[in-house]
């Protein structure tokens, strides 16, 4: 800074200051957002969200510590049924079953880590990818079915806002929802930025030079693991409390493989991919549906594999370059 | 006693096929170390082309031979433009690949031909063998896998292109430059394994009836048997298949019910990914850091 001339300075703080002012701004947007939208929309925004926790989750895992998972559908799954049964079986309040869920994951996930140490690569994703196409078989099993209600699954009664409040249940929803995604957001973004996030990405880049630094791969990769799936369980108490329904058929491997896309397209170890990546799997169904019942499935396909090719760090990396080049152009202007 | 051998044999013709399916994994790890995500989706798509064939009139071996024809060209032609691009690529875009490749087979298949089950007729009379313990379609299986295994054993061991591309699959430098097209080789053993996919394909496709998500479980269980028998041993995949099959039936039948078969897949892989990662008839491999 000091070699610097002073008048370059206030320009280039201006500049740092424009994100947390357009960060402010987008989020007051999203607040208003249930005010000025119909209940079915809402509803489709608070699930955008959701999917956005997932995908933050994930992306710590596979993004910034480079283990594939092809089975977050499951941690999704395991996430929704605690939050079901302890609201349904139990008689716990919805708002007490969503850290319950966090929690649970957090150790199905960490447990899940240990083995998974031993894998690397297509074998990670093969092992995960096998735990999400034997999840819907294991949540239908007979053992459980006082639990977990079999293959009828269980329904859940949608939560009303807390007394006083003059909100509808979608609006109320919603605006939970969001809170708890900025919360969530807020959390990745300084483990990302921390000694933490930093040690994970080493040992994703070169795992024998970050474990000659001292960095502790194999705790660290595991914990990778519980924190991805912690986010998980979060999401599936929230969706399953928005949906107001859990079944083992809506947690097949089709579902993970929804959460891989959103991750690709949103943009690999990036934090606000998680949100392009969630209103892409969120809304192009949606539209593609007129085409044809198969049409969605199509352009997801299409889509993963010209990412793979042409836009490997997604849309946050494409917006990421495109900022970049206009600031570089603005400041020289300046 | 008999409903044991009974659960036996069937397993051995399921094993059949998901020995033939573990040997087209195989066959694209050999050559490329990649695990192909999109063989069942494949298989399934080829099998789709069959049915087309036979329901416009085609007499079923025929269709047969024209269908492992076209997926060879098939799966010359994805390696050739979708897999290509990606060969030094890191696993993560690898693995998109795949699962994208998946996704579009799966669609498209179910764009044409809808979602809904159809039959699939079986070469074999109706009538069971062996007094009764086993069908002609079980018997035919089983048959059918082992010419194919004999087949890809003389072709692999007996021909100068077998040796080339076993030569492309131990070193692909060395290889080049004694003359071998690597880049050939490789989109040959994709085409060798889309083909042999699709002979497991027509011969599931009796048994899981023919719809777009048929080989979801059947891949997996083509996962445990490849990994089971070692990932880089054709053998031990066709052995590795047998074994998975005969298991799935027999715990299925005995010891925890249908409704947990795909459990067994799921144990099986971790069980030994984590106890003995080159299975039973892998190489160990030692690398250096």
């Amino acid at each position: 800074m000091s070699g610097k001339a002073p008048e370059a300075m206030p320009a280039a703080a201006r500049v740092r200051l424009l994100p947390v002012l357009g960060l402010l701004l987008a989020l007051a947007l999203l607040c208003a957002l249930p005010f000025v939208l119909s209940s079915y929309r809402t509803f489709q925004f608070t699930m955008a969200l959701v999917y956005a926790i997932v995908l933050l989750g994930l992306n710590i895992l596979t993004g910034y510590n480079g283990q594939i998972s092809l089975g977050h559908g499951a941690f999704y799954a395991v996430g929704a049924y605690v939050a079901a049964i302890l609201m349904d079986r139990y008689g716990v309040p919805y708002w007490a079953t969503i850290p319950a869920s966090g929690l649970v994951c957090l150790v199905f996930g960490y447990l899940f880590g240990l083995p998974a140490l031993r894998l690397q690569g297509h074998y990670l994703a093969l092992a995960t990818f096998a735990l999400a196409v034997a999840m819907p078989q294991l949540l239908k099993y007979k053992g459980i079915e006082a639990w977990t209600g079999g293959v009828q699954g269980i329904v859940i009664l949608k939560p009303d806002p807390p007394a006083g409040l003059p909100f509808t249940q979608d609006q109320w929803l919603y605006l939970l929802t969001l809170a708890i995604a900025t919360l969530m957001f807020a959390l990745a973004w300084n483990l990302v930025h921390s000694r933490v996030g930093r040690a994970l990405m080493a040992i994703r880049d070169h795992p024998v030079a970050a474990e000659a630094m001292g960095v502790n791969s194999a705790w660290f990769k595991s914990a990778a693991f519980g924190i991805s799936a912690f986010y998980t369980g979060i999401a599936g108490a929230l969706g399953a409390i928005v949906i107001q329904f859990v079944a083992p058929d809506s947690f097949t491997a089709v579902l993970s493989i929804n959460f891989l896309v959103g991750v690709v397209i949103g943009g690999l170890a990036s934090i606000s991919g998680a949100i392009w990546g969630a209103l892409f799997i969120q809304f192009v169904p949606n539209f593609a549906d007129h085409i044809s019942k198969a049409a969605p499935w199509a352009i997801y396909g299409i889509f993963l594999i010209a990412f793979a090719y042409v836009m490997p760090a997604g849309v946050a990396g494409f917006l990421r370059l495109m900022w970049t080049r206009a600031r570089a152009r603005w400041v020289r202007s300046l | 006693m008999e409903a044991f051998l009974h659960q036996v044999l069937s397993g051995l013709a399921t094993g059949g096929i998901y020995a033939s399916l573990a040997l087209a994994l195989v066959m694209i790890y050999q050559s490329t170390h990649h695990i192909n995500f999109a063989q069942g989706e494949m298989a399934m798509f080829s099998t789709y082309l069959a049915w087309t064939m036979i329901a416009a009139g085609v007499s079923w071996w025929l269709a047969f031979v024209v269908t492992v024809l076209a997926s060879f060209v098939i799966g010359m032609l994805i390696e050739r433009f979708l897999i290509r691009p990606v060969e030094h690529a890191p696993v993560l875009t690898v693995v998109i690949v795949f699962i994208g490749l998946l996704v579009i087979l799966n669609s498209v298949a179910g764009w044409i031909y809808s979602y809904t089950i159809k039959s699939f007729p079986s070469p074999f009379p109706a009538e069971p063998v062996l007094g009764g313990l086993m069908s002609a379609h079980e018997l035919g299986a089983i048959g059918v896998t082992l010419v194919v295994l004999v087949l890809l054993y003389v072709f692999f061991q007996f021909t100068p292109l077998g040796l080339a591309m076993r030569a492309t699959a131990q070193n692909p430098v060395s290889s080049r430059l004694v003359g071998i097209r690597v880049g050939w080789m490789l989109a040959l053993g994709w085409g060798l394994a889309a083909a042999i996919g699709a002979v497991a394909g027509m011969m599931i496709a009796p048994v899981v009836y023919l719809d777009p998500n048929m080989m979801s479980g059947v891949l997996l269980y083509a996962f445990a048997a490849a990994l089971l028998g070692g990932i880089d041993s054709p053998g031990g995949a066709v052995i590795g298949g047998f074994i998975v099959g005969v298991l799935e039936n027999v715990m299925g039948a005995f010891v925890i019910g249908t409704e947990l078969k795909l459990t067994i897949a799921l144990i099986l892989i971790i069980s030994v990914l984590l106890v003995r990662p080159s299975g039973l008839f892998g190489r160990v491999i030692v690398s250096r850091v």
